[in-house]
This record gives structure tokens, C-alpha cells and sequence, in this order.
């Protein structure tokens, strides 16, 4: 089990201090603290519109922060750029589905592969040409059942696909942390159960942070939960501990 | 895969045809073809920046231009590059253009969409500015007329001939260039911003700097092409900067197929083709190609090579329908 603090001999793949966003009077995220070590498995709930996307555009750099930092393996990256804290290890995917429609599957897997090799301003030679690129890419589709679909442009797969390409693109990179934007968005229960056995089936020393509304893919998946309500996280705990909590029970239901 | 070694074969099939009948026609037409020659170069190099990065630009003639100005200064006024120093202006064209670019781009970049469309505009104004008013050096509205072509070893570039199959060898490195450069993994890295830019970034992909250097490589190309157009033309005026000029040689992209390269050679050959028929018979010959140009976007938004695909997906279409019918029963 990841308890959060136990293991602090080790770094933190993620951690977050004080970490804050305004826009304008509206306060999206509210000192948010926490830390993440190898292997553990976290998500975030909460009501919609609680701030958890905009936590994760803090994270990932896509938003600059308005106090606070991030720091990654221990390093600070508060300001840095979204690609450079994608070069030390981390990975993201988007809770709209973020693809490149009009390219083939097979294509997505290879430029999330070249992302992080210096080899992706090579501009003489043909990318069909980088025989381990391709070999890795077909294992990332064979794990993921893709290989089939290859050739077939992103735009026509169905919608439980691209979900689940989504997280391909996202493993891609090797990542040391993967942040899942509501995976299940979207999904039939079943998808949804299928998503659920395929990110259980990951590396096991890949840290998860997972925001998600669908209750069974959080508590299938996660080994510790922070709430978060207005932009600040509300409690943080086990499974158990959450489900039984008057407060999150409280913010779900209404206070009248 | 197939499909592709296919297309490849279709291109030096078609590549070859010119090579074997051009010579054996007029020197109206062996004139008209090296004009469409050096200025597709222009073409494809916009198609880079539009087909494949996503980048609507409206200032391409601006490197035409420094590339045409360079040489005819030079030829004009200094003497150079009329032998074998002609290769070194074909260098210098290339890295003016792509000085130029650099510049430009620090500006233009940092927009999309329509914004950097506007701001390239402007750019390309702000040359056609420097032609039109620097009298002393770009000799103002009337331009500089070019009194020799180049003459070097045994090879003499005023005969139309010889200057053709120079151009076409030209055109040919910068085709396979620019298909090797496609085609690479920065190329595809180019396709991914078009598509999805942000996911780029969370990628690990500098997208400002691939945008800037694609940028730089169309600038550079830009400029050979000025080199070569305006030894083909024969004189270098303001009308090479013109937005028209620019507006041409989108349109002449989108009308072949963006995205594609050849598309774009295939749109300027239409275009200059259609122009020099057109204006013997009718005087209004402008009217028409408007009407090509608009009835393209509106129907043909993917070109003329967007044509087989949708042949093939109208068939596709048919198909599924046959097979969603097929469970019911």
C-alpha cells in the first residue's frame, strides 16, 4: 500500500507545496500539498468544477501556477515548460480526448515515442527508418490489443478507443508518473470495466494520479483519495475511510 | 505502403514525361515550364508551412523576392553570378531566404490561425514596402531588368533549353528534399502540431521550435526559388513581392492538395497554364481563374489529389451501408 508519508526515505516522484491558481477573483485551486511516491496509486475526486482539471494544467505546465511549486523527483519545475517536465518523466492524458484525428493509430504511437528522443528534429532521414521506434510501438499496440487497427485513421475509432489511446500515448514516454484525466469519461459500464483491468495491469512502479467520477474505477484503482471541493482538498485518506466520511458524503449530496 | 511506392512511381513517371516531351515543344512552352518549375519550388515550400504544419501563411512572396533581388543586384550591379559564381548566389539566395525567415518568424510564430496569417501579411507588405520605395537599390517601380543569364563552362544558360533542364534538375533535389523532410521524424512531428499542438507539448515536443525552424527551411526554399525566377523571368519588379504573388501561390497549394507536395506543383502548372491560354482568348480571363479558385474551396477543399480518397470513401460509404444493413436480417 502507498501510504503517503511512510517511505520518505525515498523522493517524491510529485510533489506538490502550497500550490495555487487564481483567475481573476475566481480561486480554481487553493494550496493544495500533497506528495506522490513511486508506485503509488492516488486519486482525486470531487464535485464538478472543484478544480481538479486545472490541478492537473498546473502540474503538467499548461497553466502557469500563482503560488506555490511543483516539484518532480524533487526537482523544482515550477515554471518550467510542459515538454521539459515531460522529458524528466511524466506523462498526461486529457479528460477531452486529445489524438491527432487524421493521423493513423500507428502514427499517434510513433510521435508520442519520438517526443523524447533527440532524434525527432532528424529531418534527413525517414522515420520509417527507425527500426526501434517501430518495435515499439508494436509492442505498446500488441499490450493494448491495437495492433489490428493500426493503419486506421484516429478520427474513426469509436470513442472507448481513443480512450484508451489516449493512455497508450501516454505510456509511451516511459513514464515514471502518469496523470489520467477521467479515463472512463464517457465509457459504458463495460468499457469502463475493460479500462479499469488494463490500467490495473500496469507496471506496478508506475506511479498514478487519477482524477475520475466513476466511483468503481477509483476505488478499483486507488490506494489513497483526496477530495477536493472549491479548490482545496477537503481530506485525503484510505478508500474506506472516504466512502464512510460524513464531509465527502456531505459535498456529494447537499447540506440543504 | 503499396499505395505509397505507387504514388512515388506516378510522380517520376510524370517527372519524366516533362523531361522527354518539353524539350521537343516550342520555346513558349519550354519558357512557360520553367516559369511553373522554379515558381512550384515557392509552391511547395508554402505547402510545408500550410499542408503540414497547419500554418496559413500570406507573405511567401517575401523570399521569392530577396531571393530574385539578391540575384539581380548582384548580376546587375556587382557582376556576379553571371559564372560559375551562380552557384554561390543560389547558396546565398537559399540562406537569405532563411535569414529572412529567421527574422520573421520570431514575429509570426508566436501567433496561429488567423492572427499569424495577418502578421505574415504585414510582413510581406513591409518587403514589397522596401522594393517599391528603396529606388537606389531595387530600382523602385520599374525593378531591375536582367541583361544575361549565366554562362559557365561549356553551358550556356541564355539558350531556353539548357536553362530548362537546369531549373528541372533544381526542382528536382528541392522535391526530393522536401519529400525526405516530410517524411522524417521532424516532418511527422510538424503533422502532429497541425493536429493537436497541445498534446505535442504534454509529449515532450518543443512546438514554438519546430514551428520556427519549418518556418526557417520554407524561407530558405523561398529564397531558391527567387534565385531561379528571376533568371527565368528576366526582370524583378515589386509585382514579385506583391500579396498577390503570395495569394497565388496559397491558392495554387490548395487548388492541387495541401499537404502533399506535388499538389502543389500540379496547382501551379494548372494556374500558369490556364493564365498564359486564357489571356489569348478572352480579355476577363481573371474572372475564371476566381471562379476555379473559389469553386475549389467550396468543393474540392482537399484538392485536386483529395480526389481519388473521396472517390474511394464515397465507395467505403456505399459499402458500410450494405454491411449495417447486413446484421439486420
Amino acid at each position: 500500500m502507498g501510504e503517503d508519508t511512510a517511505t520518505s526515505s525515498q523522493t517524491p516522484v510529485l510533489e506538490l507545496k502550497g500550490l495555487s491558481k487564481s483567475f481573476g477573483g475566481l480561486h480554481a485551486v487553493r494550496g493544495v500539498t500533497f506528495r506522490i511516491m513511486p508506485g503509488d496509486r492516488k486519486a482525486i475526486i470531487g464535485p464538478n468544477g472543484a478544480g481538479k482539471t486545472t490541478l492537473f494544467n498546473l502540474i503538467t505546465g499548461i497553466f502557469p501556477a500563482s503560488s506555490g511549486e511543483v516539484l518532480l523527483f524533487g526537482r523544482n519545475v515550477t515554471g518550467w515548460a510542459s515538454h521539459r517536465r515531460t522529458a524528466m518523466g511524466m506523462a498526461r492524458t486529457f479528460q477531452v480526448t486529445h489524438l491527432f484525428p487524421r493521423l493513423t493509430v500507428l502514427d499517434n504511437v510513433l510521435l508520442a515515442i519520438k517526443g523524447l528522443r533527440p532524434s525527432k528534429f532528424v529531418m534527413w532521414r525517414f522515420m520509417s527508418s527507425y527500426r526501434d521506434v517501430y518495435d515499439k510501438a508494436h509492442d505498446l499496440l500488441e499490450q493494448a490489443s491495437f495492433l489490428d487497427r493500426k493503419d486506421t485513421e484516429v478520427r474513426y475509432l469509436s470513442h472507448g478507443e481513443q480512450r484508451q489511446l489516449e493512455i497508450v500515448l501516454g505510456l509511451a514516454s516511459d513514464p515514471k508518473i502518469l496523470l489520467l484525466d477521467e479515463p472512463a469519461a464517457g465509457l459504458s459500464s463495460g468499457e469502463s470495466v475493460e479500462m479499469t483491468k488494463f490500467l490495473t495491469k500496469l507496471d506496478p512502479k508506475l506511479a498514478i494520479l487519477l482524477i475520475e467520477h466513476d466511483m468503481d474505477v477509483v476505488f478499483d484503482l486507488a490506494h489513497s483519495i483526496s477530495v477536493l471541493h472549491f479548490g482545496e482538498v477537503l481530506e485525503t485518506g484510505a478508500p474506506e475511510q472516504i466512502k464512510n466520511s460524513q464531509k465527502v458524503q456531505e459535498i456529494y449530496l447537499g447540506t440543504g | 505502403m503499396q499505395s505509397h511506392s505507387w504514388k512515388i512511381l506516378m510522380v517520376i513517371a510524370a517527372l519524366a514525361a516533362v523531361l522527354i516531351i518539353v524539350p521537343h515543344t516550342g520555346s513558349f512552352v519550354i519558357l512557360l515550364v520553367t516559369r511553373a518549375l522554379a515558381f512550384s519550388i515557392l509552391v511547395m515550400s508554402l505547402d510545408i508551412l500550410l499542408g503540414y504544419t497547419g500554418l496559413a501563411s500570406l507573405g511567401q512572396a517575401a523570399y521569392l523576392g530577396i531571393g530574385a533581388y539578391t540575384t539581380a543586384i548582384l548580376a546587375t550591379k556587382y557582376n556576379v553570378g553571371l559564372g560559375w559564381d551562380f552557384w554561390l548566389v543560389i547558396l546565398l539566395g537559399i540562406l537569405f531566404g532563411a535569414a529572412l525567415a529567421a527574422v520573421f518568424g520570431l514575429l509570426a510564430i508566436r501567433a496561429s490561425g488567423v492572427y499569424f496569417l495577418m502578421i505574415t501579411l504585414a510582413l510581406g507588405q513591409c518587403v514589397w514596402g522596401l522594393a517599391y520605395r528603396w529606388n537606389s537599390l531595387t530600382g523602385g517601380d520599374n525593378g531591375i531588368n536582367m541583361r544575361q543569364r549565366p554562362k559557365f563552362g561549356g553551358i550556356d544558360l541564355a539558350n531556353e533549353m539548357t536553362f530548362f533542364f537546369l531549373v528541372f534538375g533544381i526542382f528536382c533535389v528541392a522535391l526530393l528534399l522536401m519529400y525526405t523532410l516530410v517524411r522524417s521524424p521532424f516532418g511527422r512531428s510538424l503533422a502532429g502540431i497541425r493536429e493537436r499542438e497541445l498534446r505535442m507539448q504534454i509529449l515532450g515536443y518543443n512546438t514554438w521550435l519546430h514551428k520556427y525552424i519549418a518556418f526557417i527551411i520554407a524561407g530558405a526554399f523561398g529564397g531558391l526559388s527567387g534565385v531561379l525566377w528571376a533568371h527565368t523571368a528576366g526582370i524583378v519588379s515589386p509585382v514579385n513581392v506583391e500579396l498577390t504573388t503570395s495569394v497565388d501561390a496559397l491558392l495554387m497549394a490548395v487548388l492541387g492538395g495541401s499537404g502533399t507536395l506535388v499538389g502543389g506543383v500540379i496547382g501551379t502548372f494548372i494556374v500558369f497554364g490556364l493564365r498564359e491560354f486564357l489571356s489569348t482568348l478572352v480579355p476577363w480571363w481573371q474572372y475564371v481563374l476566381g471562379v476555379v479558385y473559389v469553386a475549389t474551396i467550396l468543393y474540392l477543399p482537399t484538392g485536386l489529389m483529395g480526389i481519388p480518397e473521396r472517390l474511394r470513401q464515397q465507395r467505403a460509404g456505399g459499402d458500410r451501408v450494405v454491411k449495417k444493413l447486413a446484421p439486420v436480417t
